[in-house]
């Protein structure tokens, strides 16, 4: 291991790191642009120069240079200082001086280090250059002029994304940052060029001069839009939610987030239920009411139904807390109907390992074989996909899929699309996979199917055979999409013992057996066509979507962004979702609502406040007493017996940028449809 | 002694309508009629805010938050979008004069001299609401004051 000395302290470092970043473990600030630590180094910006004594007679870029045994490096010499200087004037050369309206202005690497290691004045009087704007798609801005060509776009694009339209172009004076003939930035990742580029020429579109970054109030949270719980920071200013960006969780999602997560938050604008519906029994239309009507008029028409007539589904973006309220209230109302797989999925739910994704996220960084079934990750789960690409980038993981094939951005052999490939996989290669960490990535929308109990045992079967999971190792996953899911299950909201699921409650509807329906912000299957008429609808909510329309009664909830609130994520981890903002008008918290609703009903709930009703959690579920961190599931048996019938395996990935009711009233999602996935067709036809 | 004399013979007395028939005979006169009348006032003098355009009619001011950033009474709001021709503006700038204590920062802060304090100290309204000014009434302001406003900065322009 190589000791440094940087300004007189030593340090002992892995081999083949680099003098910047031995610089930053010591807290050594070096000034850069181009280095990035989570992307390749090109060394081009030159603006972490610094001194190696014994070494060459000039400065060196320490972010290519390795730490040598006995290198003795300063950062505060005159010749360091001057040399910044005279990048930073180079480099000011050619930007123009428009920061007042620039939107990075206020948190631009290139101000901050003109600040600080700058000259403040410039010796170049002829004219700047100026770059044509690039056109980017609906989510990134440009003004290349801006630019200093310090290439991270093109990196990230090119290696984290798996999309590389973006090059450099030209030399010289001429250089310039561009795409591939013109095409659009197609990748659910394109969000994290704007976090990548260290001066205003990329920017995001939808924030455009919506505000400054010193006005905006930051709040830590976790992101809901997928079942990765992508670490998030909510930018809200006043009431609004101005903006999403990453929050660095090396477990999770690194520090990127998907273009999902990042840009839907308009969506919160629009479409909002601010107060309580009733629908009018003679105009059959949806009055405003009050609190109090609502909740009468849910009394008088509960009133004398008996448990097995109520039923309650948990939609995709509910908390934990509201979930649990929600089975509290249902058991004292004494209704065991609850499901929360509102997606028509069917798989045994009695052993937690057969849900989870028991690898971990950053399990993927150790695996050596990866077999997706039934799953596109890269719509699905846009940071897995990520990982996955990086462990077939860096260490040439093998990728075997068997499912229905699509652009994952790295090469994967297809062995079949049928539920039958599975077990003719297992038996091929029974016992001999050529790996020690295999994993074994199963969608969850693969159990959309009559048998989809049978099909999570022979899924049991298939990884027993492969011999994928080990004492120290289990490799065995289930890919969520859906944020609640796994909190859901982990409380047990699935029908208990012989009562209803999914499907029989909505048969129930229409056979009038089930006579009042609690919608805990079910927006995922289309309530207008399957819910039967003659039952009674509550729902809670804060979008005005399908569910909405059908709905009785109408609760005004509160989105993600507006309560605090514990969601688990795919691979069994609860974290801790924070309000940013007040909901809005007379919309109130989830577990709230259905507290006060418990009074009316005359079943009050045994807790007043949030800290309570946790308690209530982590007393029943231990796992909710170790936030952020991961309770390993026991592998035991799981799955039905049966036929598999010898279906295609179906994966979600239907729409990735209208997958719940926030991106479906978010402008900005429906222009990314416009632009991405039409053109898409429109080429495809083309061909 | 001495005192007893300058009392007996009324010195002060006499010397005080002296001052006073000098004033009133050979001083040029102090006090002014206003408002038909006012005093001179500095280049510097920073009364009621105006927003300033361009000569050819565009508004200065390009939304870039930092008067509002400086403002140590906290008395400006800005909201900007991006116009129609995709330029940085404000779509709202309001500024709450009861709260101003005219220190002059935001029009040391900001970079087009947009926002400027004008040589108008006469607003004084009857309701607080008419001192809640927002972005017409500055720009107004601002047309009306141009003239002045342009002469104040280029005689203060040798100082900065």
């Amino acid at each position: 291991m190589p000791k440094v000395t940087i300004n007189g302290m030593e340090i002992e470092v892995e081999p083949g790191t680099s003098i910047l970043q031995a610089a930053e473990q010591l807290g050594i600030e070096v000034p850069r642009f181009c280095y990035h630590d989570k992307l390749s180094v090109p060394a081009n910006c030159r603006m972490c120069l610094v001194q190696v004594e014994g070494g060459p007679p000039k400065p060196v870029a320490s972010c290519a240079m390795a730490c040598g045994d006995g290198m003795i490096v300063r950062t505060d010499t005159d010749v360091v200082k001057k040399a910044r200087k005279g990048v930073m004037e180079m480099l000011l050369i050619n930007h123009p001086l428009d920061c007042p309206v620039c939107d990075q202005g206020g948190e631009c690497d290139l101000q901050d280090q003109a600040m600080a290691y700058g000259f403040d004045r410039s010796r170049f009087h002829e004219n700047k250059r100026a770059v044509e704007d690039k056109d980017l798609g609906p989510l990134i801005s440009t003004v290349m002029t801006r630019c200093i060509n310090c290439t991270r776009c093109v990196r990230f694009a090119e290696e984290i994304a798996g999309t590389p339209v973006l090059g450099q172009l030209n030399r010289g004076e001429d250089a310039e940052i561009g795409t591939f003939v013109g095409e659009l930035v197609k990748t659910e990742l394109s969000g994290n060029l704007v976090d990548v580029c260290p001066v205003g020429a990329l920017t995001s579109k939808p924030y455009a001069f919506a505000a400054r970054p010193w006005e905006l109030k930051k709040t830590e949270s976790i992101d809901v839009h997928d079942a990765v719980g992508s670490n998030i920071r909510i930018d809200s200013r006043g009431r609004e939610v101005m903006r999403i960006l990453p929050r660095l969780n090396e477990d999770v999602n690194e520090e990127w987030i998907s273009d999902k997560t990042r840009y839907a938050c308009d969506g919160l604008r629009y479409k909002r239920l601010d107060r309580p519906y009733i629908r009018c029994e003679s105009s059959n239309r949806l009055l405003a009411a009050s609190w109090p009507e609502a909740f009468a008029h849910i009394r008088e028409r509960l009133e004398g139904l008996q448990g097995e007539n109520i039923a309650a589904l948990a939609g995709d973006l509910s908390d934990v807390e509201s979930m649990t309220a929600l089975k509290d209230l249902m058991r004292r109302l004494g209704s065991a109907n609850l499901d929360c797989r509102t997606d028509n999925a069917d798989f045994d739910v009695s052993s937690r390992a057969g849900y989870l994704f028991n690898s971990t996220i950053s399990g993927i960084d150790q695996a050596d074989l990866i077999i997706l079934i039934g799953v596109n990750p890269r719509y699905e789960a846009t940071m897995v996909n990520a990982r996955i690409r990086r462990a077939w980038l860096e260490r040439r993981v093998k990728v075997v899929m068997i499912g229905q094939g699509a652009d994952l951005t790295y090469p994967y052999d297809h062995y079949g699309t049928g539920t039958k490939d599975i077990t003719q996989f297992a038996e091929e290669f029974a016992g001999k996979l050529p790996a020690k960490k295999p994993m074994m990535i199963v969608g969850a929308g693969v159990f959309r199917r009559d048998d989809g109990m049978a099909l999570h045992g022979a899924l049991y079967e298939a990884a027993e055979k492969l011999g994928i999971v080990t004492k120290e190792w289990n490799g065995f996953n289930v890919l969520h999409s859906a944020a609640s899911r796994v909190g859901a299950l982990d409380i047990g909201f699935v029908p208990q013992k012989d009562a209803l699921d999914f499907r029989s409650i909505i048969a129930g509807t229409k056979d009038g057996s089930i006579k009042a329906l609690y919608l805990l912000g079910s927006d995922e299957f289309n309530a207008r066509v399957n819910i039967g008429w003659k039952t009674f609808v509550i729902y809670q909510g804060h979008h005005g979507d399908q569910a909405a329309q059908r709905a009785n009664v109408i609760l005004p909830g509160a989105a993600y962004t507006e309560k605090d609130g514990i969601f688990v994520n795919t691979e069994g981890r609860p974290q801790l979702a924070r309000k940013a903002v007040s909901p809005p008008g007379e919309a109130r918290e989830d577990w709230k609502i259905i507290r006060a609703l418990s009074d009316e009903l005359g079943e009050p709930l045994p807790y007043n406040t949030l800290a309570q009703l946790r308690e209530r959690i982590r007393g029943e579920w231990p796992l909710f007493r170790s936030i952020d961190e991961i309770t390993p599931a026991k592998w035991t048996r799981f799955g039905g017996k049966g036929k598999v019938h010898a279906e295609t395996l179906e994966s979600y990935g239907s729409s990735f940028y209208l997958s719940n009711p926030i991106c479906r009233a978010s402008k900005t999602m429906n222009e990314c449809v416009e632009a991405f996935t039409n053109e898409e067709r429109y080429s495809e036809a083309a061909e | 002694m001495d005192r007893i004399l300058r009392s007996m013979l009324l010195t002060e007395i006499v010397k005080g309508f002296l001052l006073t028939l000098k004033y009133i005979f050979f001083v040029p006169r102090v006090t002014i009629n206003y408002p038909y009348e006012k005093g001179p006032i500095s280049p510097r003098f920073r009364g009621e805010h105006a927003l300033r355009r361009y000569p050819n009619g565009e508004e200065r001011c390009i939304a870039c938050k930092l008067c509002e950033a400086i403002c140590p009474a906290l008395a400006i709001t800005i909201e900007a979008e991006p116009r129609e021709d995709g330029s940085r503006r404000t779509t709202r700038y309001d500024i709450d004069m009861t709260k101003c204590i005219y220190c002059g920062l935001c029009q040391e802060a900001c970079p087009v001299d947009a926002i400027v304090e004008g040589p108008n100290f006469e607003f004084a309204t009857e309701t607080r609401e008419e001192l809640y000014y927002n972005k017409e009434r500055l720009l107004a302001n601002g047309d009306r004051w141009e003239a002045q406003i342009a002469a104040n900065l280029v005689k203060d322009a040798p100082y900065r």
